[in-house]
């Protein structure tokens, strides 16, 4: 995925939108920043396949050696699918955030949370005055 | 904000090698340049360099140094032999721990002062109770801190590198330098002083010198050669790597509601045949039964424990975690403790409530870690 072409929320999940049977499909990861920023991951807690999350709650956590992090859904929705092969591959996260390090794919229930996302631009410079 | 921090004489190689400056203790510190787990893994495996500069260095000297140091020291101190280092604990009257320090006597018999090491964070407090204590005895004190640098050199292959930087006296050398032996060498005609000591588990020195030559100092050590693979190593490796080596660290496992006996540090104390600060007390804690003891905690799965996380065993509460990690050498999650002393055998099987999951840990032996 064009990391340029992903919205962006201000605590570092980004989110890419997509129609699907004509529901709106979230996939979410977490950026090349937060993943650098964190570093040394050695544990990621998934959500649940079904889990219904609102705006700004925590749906996952990752561990590094130094600190824990909640990861945050950016929109209101149900989690249909997780990607189970991260638990193998944490690397993934940092070789290759915007693709294979997707996190999760969340159907919209509500577009509510969409307007408050950054775009590719204004979360760089969140990143750099940082 | 930065400049309310203090800063070490390597502050500037920090900042150009992108160390992630941290504030530890109210001095401005590299957490890591690269990653953790890598700057640990050079240290087990060839030679992590780190910058312990922030470490308190107080001199002691004047005539009764000795018996001050004595009366202050869990550990007795009259029997130190020169060029020999001793770890002990300074306690207040109620056994609390004040601090955990490293004790130098010198062979110097021109200018004979012992040197004490002690945490940043207690630095000050240590230097007013030095002061405070000493109107008994004939001692002067002085604090070296910011006149001097301290440098770790930590890791199998850092016995070969301390020789080709540092020259070793006539008729001495620094690779028969034993452990907790202090020595004089000299780098560009400067005095160093060199101890085989270190907070790793690794073999290693640690070098002691003033601010004037540290940043050539550090960089002859990164450079002196390419096979040994020296590599800077900030605060957070020192951390997992002392976690691994089972020493506890003042602020976490010990503190001054904490006595050296619970801390399983009762080889750092010294009651028979001698007085000092909180002999009295801890005289009497040691037929205490009832107090959390320091232990070690091998956790299933990968999840991190963490400081504060609360240790369970049945559902109930029996202690709370004091420093954890994720072991970089032995790849599992890792903790000390303190925990009631009828769950803190070796095999124990506890819970740890990491964000509400209760996750399986049992009671390991300390250290988690040892070098062949």
């Amino acid at each position: 995925m064009n990391h340029e072409e992903l919205l962006y929320a201000e605590t570092h999940e980004w989110l890419h939108l997509a129609e699907q049977n004509g529901d709106k499909i979230a996939t979410i990861g977490i950026s090349a920043f937060a993943v650098e920023a964190l570093t040394d991951l050695v544990y990621i807690q998934l959500p649940e396949i079904g889990q219904k999350v609102a705006v700004g709650e925590s749906f996952g956590e990752v561990e590094s050696v130094k600190a824990v992090s909640d990861l945050y859904s950016p929109i209101e929705g149900e989690v249909i699918e997780v990607n189970e092969s991260l638990a193998d591959d944490l690397e993934a996260l940092s070789t290759d955030p915007y693709g294979k390090g997707w996190v999760a794919k969340i159907k919209l229930t509500d577009e509510g949370g969409l307007a408050d996302l950054l775009d590719a631009d204004s979360y760089q410079k969140q990143c750099s005055d940082g | 904000m930065t400049s309310t921090l203090a800063q070490t004489p390597l502050h500037s190689w920090h900042v150009s090698h992108v160390g992630r400056m941290v504030d530890f203790a109210g001095w401005s510190m590299p957490v890591q340049y690269s990653s953790i787990v890598a700057e640990h893994r050079a240290t087990r495996c060839h030679v992590g360099v780190f910058d312990i500069s922030h470490m308190g260095r107080i001199r002691i000297g004047g005539p009764d140094r000795v018996e001050f140091l004595d009366h202050l020291s869990t550990r007795q101190m009259t029997d130190l032999a020169e060029g020999c280092i001793r770890y002990s604990l300074l306690c207040n009257e109620s056994g609390g721990i004040l601090d955990d320090v490293l004790v130098y006597r010198f062979a110097d018999q021109l200018d004979a002062h012992w040197l004490l090491v002690v945490n940043a964070a207690n630095r000050h407090k240590i230097a007013s109770w030095l002061e405070q204590q000493s109107h008994a005895f004939e001692v002067e004190l002085e604090d070296l801190t910011a006149t001097t640098a301290m440098i770790a050199v930590q890791g199998p292959l850092s016995v070969q590198v301390i020789p080709r930087v540092i020259a070793a006296p006539p008729d001495h050398s620094f690779t028969k330098l034993k452990y907790y032996q202090s020595q004089r060498g000299t780098f560009h005609n400067t005095r160093v002083l060199v101890s085989r000591t270190g907070y790793t588990g690794e073999d290693g020195f640690e070098l002691i010198l003033p601010t004037e030559i540290a940043l050539e100092l550090w960089n002859a050590i990164l450079e002196c050669d390419p096979d040994y693979g020296a590599q800077a190593a900030g605060l957070g490796a020192r951390d997992t790597l002392r976690l691994e080596a089972g020493m506890p660290l003042y602020g976490h496992e010990l503190t001054e509601e904490i006595n050296p006996l619970q801390a399983n540090l009762r080889f750092a104390v010294n009651l028979q045949g001698r007085d000092f600060i909180g002999r009295e007390s801890l005289q009497m804690i040691q037929y205490e039964l009832g107090q959390p003891r320091r232990v070690g905690l091998q956790l299933e799965g990968r999840r991190v424990p963490r400081e504060g996380y609360r240790v369970l065993s049945d559902r109930a509460e029996v202690g709370h975690v004091t420093s954890g990690t994720f072991s970089p050498t032995l790849e599992v999650p890792l903790a000390m403790a303190y925990v009631t002393p009828q769950v803190a055998t070796e095999g124990s099987k506890l819970h740890v409530d990491i964000r509400g999951k209760n996750v399986a840990a049992r009671v390991v032996k300390l250290p988690f870690y040892r070098r062949k």
